[in-house]
């Protein structure tokens, strides 16, 4: 009888192999071959200059030595990392706010689900067409410009996107537009977890709600802000569809080129050996970040 | 009573409860505003001809929608309609594909005992945060290599390994399915894959719209990769031709009329938002919570 039991479930649980098949084919075809080919690309020289096709010869690290030697991936990367800075320093606080005003009962606030409707709304608009939009927008004869112009706020129109810091402010405010909603819903989640007593605990003993937001809630949300900031920070890297839409990749002396950029370059370009060069650094740095993610999340869970 | 009484004793420590609910409430109509005022620009544009543009800003639709709608659909060299065809195709097999597969890939985890269930866990977790483009330069090679460019093939299919949807599905699989169910199942004959389609799926549902809403809007908005792949007028995407409108010489372009094209492109998912939004709000704090 037991015999039989267990092996009717050896025969069930092969099961669990034939199911995973899908899912592995796909990875190992459309991920793994293509990693594993990036990162051996990135070994050659293979490149298209005009129509003639240069290598694949075998360079061993050269590919690493010219990029790392030279000063665009480190203006790149510099871009990349200011203009997520300026977006997530004002997503995380407004985030925070809202988050704490919406799971603090005292308050009571009304419509919530109206607001998070709202605020989450820009995460699900096409970052290609939200760009778009804000170049119309921003553009010299755009709406904006009307209405500063008309107002009398500014004397003529002005060209936002011909200037750094502007183009820059620009990218970043809408990644904190598409980003700080679906950080408060995160947020809040995490605070409906805090053990309501400790609040409680803390009025009785008078604390003032801003006491109890710096004192209590924050320090118990550490773990889940060191989750948005990393993962924040994977997407990041990631940033493409609106600084290239915006600035049709022509901001001022380059200013506004992220990483993910500088690759597109080399792929329209078909320089492959500094493509993969650029694509490794890229996951190296996305491993690091992934791995801090991992600690955490497992950490928490203990 | 005891409520009042408990407003008034917070009152008399820091700052009142009548302020900071003025102040939550006046910060929190900023930020809808900082969020709608774009799209409400936006949808007013695309009902505005070129001069009432050029006169400058209004609040105040104008009367020149279906003009606008019609010269934007006969876009010389751009052709929205098509773009929006290809758009729902690979939007909505991407869905399928992705929610079927993962909930699958979820299934072999959560119901079957192996001895590489452990190890293939942790390596799909593993995998889950490798962006896309970081593997794009091999991606399309191989394409090439499979003389699978301007094809919706590269685009569609990979998502059948999607780590985020599976470990979704993985979650929500441990609160709705009971093993005793799937072994009932056994017992009256049923085989492992009719179990699988006919008894999991359906109690899966609700995660699944959550995530095939997510799978779609995702693909929907892509433009990295469909940009590298489709090169032929006939097969682009939306979002292709979006950059297309801004790469080309805008200013000898009716304005009102690539307003439109941008509304028109980003119009779908609003709608399925605003009807879905309770779901999707829902959702995502369902996952939250346990990602």
């Amino acid at each position: 009888m037991k015999m039989g039991k267990r092996s009717k479930a050896v025969r069930f649980n092969k099961w669990g192999y034939i199911f995973l098949i899908p899912f592995l084919v796909t990875f190992v075809v459309f991920q793994l071959i293509p990693l594993i080919s990036t990162i051996v690309y990135s070994f050659f020289e293979y490149y298209r200059a005009g129509l003639k096709v240069v290598g694949p010869n075998f360079l061993g690290l050269q590919n690493y030595i010219k990029l790392f030697s030279d000063a665009d991936i480190w203006k790149y990367t510099g871009n990349t990392l200011i203009i997520w800075l300026m977006g997530f320093v004002p997503q995380i606080i407004v985030s925070l706010l809202i988050a704490a005003w919406f799971s603090d009962p005292s308050l009571r606030l009304k419509g919530q689900r109206f607001f998070k409707t709202v605020i989450y709304l820009p995460n699900l608009i096409m970052a290609a067409a939200f760009a778009m939009l804000f170049f119309m927008l921003f553009s010299k004869g755009g709406p904006v410009n009307s209405i500063l112009v008309n107002s009398g706020i500014f004397a003529e129109a002005y060209t936002f996107l011909d200037h750094v810091w502007p183009t820059r402010i620009l990218i970043a405010f809408m990644n904190f537009l598409m980003w700080f909603g679906n950080t408060t819903i995160l947020l809040m989640a995490g605070m409906m977890g805090i053990d309501t007593s400790l609040f409680e605990a803390a009025q009785v003993d008078g604390a003032t709600s801003t006491q109890i937001f710096f004192r209590v809630t924050l320090p118990l949300l550490k773990p889940i802000l060191l989750y948005v900031m990393i993962t924040s920070l994977i997407g990041g890297l990631q940033m493409f569809d609106v600084p290239q839409i915006l600035t049709g990749d022509a901001s001022p002396n380059n200013t506004s080129r992220t990483l993910i950029m500088f690759l597109n370059n080399n792929l329209y370009s078909k320089n492959y050996g500094m493509g993969g060069a650029i694509s490794v650094y890229l996951f190296v740095m996305t491993g690091i970040l992934s791995l801090l993610v991992f600690k955490f999340t497992n950490g928490k869970k203990k | 009573m005891a409520v009042k009484f408990d407003d008034k004793q917070k009152a008399s420590k820091g700052v009142g409860i009548g302020i900071r609910r003025v102040i939550a409430y006046v910060v929190l109509i900023l930020v809808s505003f900082l969020c709608l005022f774009w799209f409400y620009v936006l949808f007013i544009n695309a009902t505005r001809s070129e001069g009432d543009l050029n006169r400058g800003f209004s609040f105040l639709p104008g009367g020149n929608l279906a003009a606008n709608w019609t010269k934007m659909l006969n876009f010389p060299m751009i052709s929205m309609g098509t773009g929006m065809l290809n758009s729902v195709i690979v939007s909505t097999l991407t869905a399928a594909l992705c929610t079927y597969f993962s909930t699958m890939t979820a299934y072999a985890i959560h119901a079957y005992e192996f001895r590489l269930k452990k190890p293939m866990f942790t390596f799909i977790l593993a995998v889950m945060m490798i962006p896309t483009q970081v593997t794009v330069l091999g991606f399309l090679q191989l394409v090439r290599g499979m003389g699978l460019e301007d094809n919706f093939i590269p685009l569609i299919v990979p998502a059948i390994a999607s780590p985020v949807v599976f470990f979704y599905m993985k979650q929500y699989m441990e609160s709705v399915l009971p093993l005793s169910l799937v072994e009932a199942a056994r017992i009256d004959g049923s085989g492992e894959f009719r179990t699988f389609n006919s008894i999991v799926l359906p109690l899966m549902k609700p995660a699944m719209a959550v995530q095939a809403i997510f799978s779609f809007v995702s693909s929907w908005n892509n433009y990295f990769t469909p940009s590298l792949i489709l090169h032929d007028d006939k097969m682009k995407t939306l979002p292709i031709l979006i950059a297309q409108l801004r790469s080309a010489d805008w200013r000898e372009k009716d304005m009102g009329v690539v307003y439109m094209a941008i509304s028109f492109s980003i119009f779908p998912v609003i709608l399925v938002y605003l009807i879905l939004s309770k779901h999707i709000v829902q959702g995502l704090a369902m996952g939250s919570v346990k990602g």
